[in-house]
């Protein structure tokens, strides 16, 4: 089996692939860890960004 | 002046930093002079060809000022020129004070980028009312303008890329996804959708390297992702910015913000064949496209939610800050014209809506209510932080402007909903020997009085727009209008009658 063949092989399989990556993207966005950082990340356009009158 | 220069004194967290951050601001000021310029344009020459479709004399008899060649002057003013202008100042606003650095490349990079594309908006709109076209909605300007285009937005991109990558922040703030986005697949889609042959090196005409139904499909992968990454991605990219800071409370949920980035980008590159259904394009591509519009109302209508739901706990600021009132009405039409896209994309409605004017309607609910709503509350929220005044001329007339907007949506979408399915129905109805009951005139005459309407409406959307023009001008003079004060919330008010 040569590359080429791999290649097309594995690209018919795309659906399946972006799944797999949509879904790692859904588990790391509740993953119950990263709740912190992003409380964090929330607040970042509330910080005092030196606007004075 | 060349720079706002604000020694901060900024808490980060529990820190406090005591560097000098400079944000720039000047070359801001311009973009949003420009928006709001290119708004009243924009909104102007939509009434006129609104007007010209009512009543056909306005056409003048000169082929410059027809309405095939007025059209795409309303359509990139509004979309290009106001929503384009609008994109730069509040990307540019915001990636700086969400990455707590200055722009890369400098202020310089940011004028030149104003002005080179504000040349470029002159110059389509004049290409388009001399004649030279490429035919394709959305992306009229021939060749010789697109090569242009592109220049300046490859500097665009790497304006704003280059400040988030040198960020001193260290997470990217979600509204940077979205605009990092937008500026990506606007990029590609532009190149794209722009592969064109010139006639000759000297002359304007070209003719685009695909043909057939496969030009179809990418004008309309364009088209439709024009839509979802220009005025969807970018305008979502403000209201995660500007709610949240207008509300002074942090998003509703920034889980539900990274799920609505990513099944947002997931999904809308595949919804373009609906625009092409029922046509040669082959039946799967039109069921692929039909399936992936309608998988695109969840991540909508999670985006409208996380939006809205920034408010829960302070609906009072909605009675008591008009601006705050655009920004969140804005996201109730985008929840509504996002419902109304995957409907219409399904294959049986879309046989009856397809071009009708329900799809014009569709558009102007997003276009009038969401995108342009957003961008009217980004600019209260800007020119007075950026003219350094404690407040607006007049909070009144912002109301006064969001009443006058509001109802010039209703005549506009209410009579292009009953024109439109009117105009589908007569279209497709037979009488009882199997003939077409309707010349295709009578269709026209029938809906002579929504054009009216609709005329109306388009003429109240764009006194609210010189009403926001008025204060924004004597915002920014410094004036403060005496009127009567928004209470602040309910219980001060009745302590105070008391």
């Amino acid at each position: 089996m040569d590359l080429d063949s791999i290649t097309v092989m594995l690209r018919s399989f795309w659906t399946v692939w972006l799944m797999v990556l949509l879904t790692g993207i859904l588990v790391y966005a509740m993953w119950p860890g990263n709740r912190r950082t992003f409380d964090h990340a929330a607040q970042i356009p509330l910080k005092d960004d030196g606007q004075e009158f | 002046m060349t720079s706002a220069t604000l020694t901060s004194g900024a808490t980060l967290g529990s820190q406090r930093v005591s560097e000098d951050v400079r944000y720039y601001e000047d070359a801001i000021r311009l973009f949003v002079i420009a928006a709001t310029f290119w708004g009243v344009v924009g909104f102007l020459a939509g009434t006129f060809i609104a007007l010209q479709l009512a009543f056909p004399a306005l056409n003048l008899g000169f082929e410059w000022t027809s309405f095939g060649r007025l059209r795409p002057v309303h359509t990139s003013a509004v979309i290009f020129a106001f929503g384009g202008n609008v994109l730069f100042a509040t990307s540019l606003y915001s990636v700086q004070r969400t990455c707590r650095q200055f722009l890369f490349g400098g202020e310089g990079l940011t004028k030149f980028i104003f002005w080179n594309y504000n040349v470029f908006i002159v110059l389509a709109a004049l290409s388009y009312v001399l004649g030279f076209t490429q035919g394709k909605e959305y992306a009229e300007p021939e060749w010789i303008l697109d090569l242009y285009l592109t220049v300046i937005w490859v500097l665009y991109a790497i304006q704003f890329v280059g400040t988030v990558m040198t960020r001193r922040e260290s997470h990217i703030y979600v509204a940077n996804w979205f605009f990092l986005a937008f500026i990506l697949t606007v990029a590609i889609l532009h190149i794209g959708n722009n592969v064109n042959v010139p006639v000759s090196i000297t002359g304007m005409k070209s003719y685009p390297f695909v043909s057939g139904v496969q030009s179809a499909m990418v004008q309309w992968w364009y088209g439709h992702n024009a839509v979802g990454f220009f005025l969807t991605a970018g305008f979502l990219g403000i209201m995660y910015y500007f709610v949240p800071k207008r509300a002074e409370r942090p998003v509703y949920s920034y889980r539900l913000s990274i799920v609505h980035f990513w099944t947002l980008i997931f999904l809308y590159i595949w919804a373009g064949p609906h625009h092409l259904h029922y046509t040669s394009l082959p039946d799967w591509a039109q069921t692929l496209g039909m399936t992936f519009s309608v998988m695109l109302w969840m991540p909508s209508w999670g985006g409208m939610i996380n939006g809205i739901m920034t408010l829960s706990g302070a609906w009072d600021k909605l009675r008591t800050d008009p601006v705050l009132r655009f920004l969140v009405t804005s996201v109730a039409f985008y929840g509504m014209s996002t419902f109304e896209g995957p409907l219409m994309s399904v294959k049986p409605v879309n046989a009856l809506s397809h071009y009708t004017d329900w799809t014009v309607g569709h558009v102007h609910s997003g276009a009038l209510g969401w995108v342009a709503f957003i961008s009217f509350g980004a600019l209260y929220f800007l020119v007075p932080v950026l003219w350094k005044r404690s407040q607006l001329y007049s909070l009144r007339l912002v109301s006064y402007h969001f009443w006058t907007a509001t109802v010039g949506i209703v005549l506009y979408i209410t009579a292009m909903w009953v024109s439109g399915i009117m105009q589908g129905l007569m279209w497709r109805a037979y009488d009882n020997l199997g003939f077409l009951q309707y010349s295709f005139v009578e269709t026209v005459a029938a809906m002579h009085p929504f054009y009216v309407i609709r005329a109306m409406g388009g003429v109240l959307f764009v006194v609210g727009s010189l009403i926001m023009v008025y204060n924004l001008w004597r915002t920014a003079k410094g004036d403060v209008r005496i009127e009567k004060p928004y209470a602040s919330t309910p219980h001060k008010a009745a302590v105070g009658a008391a």
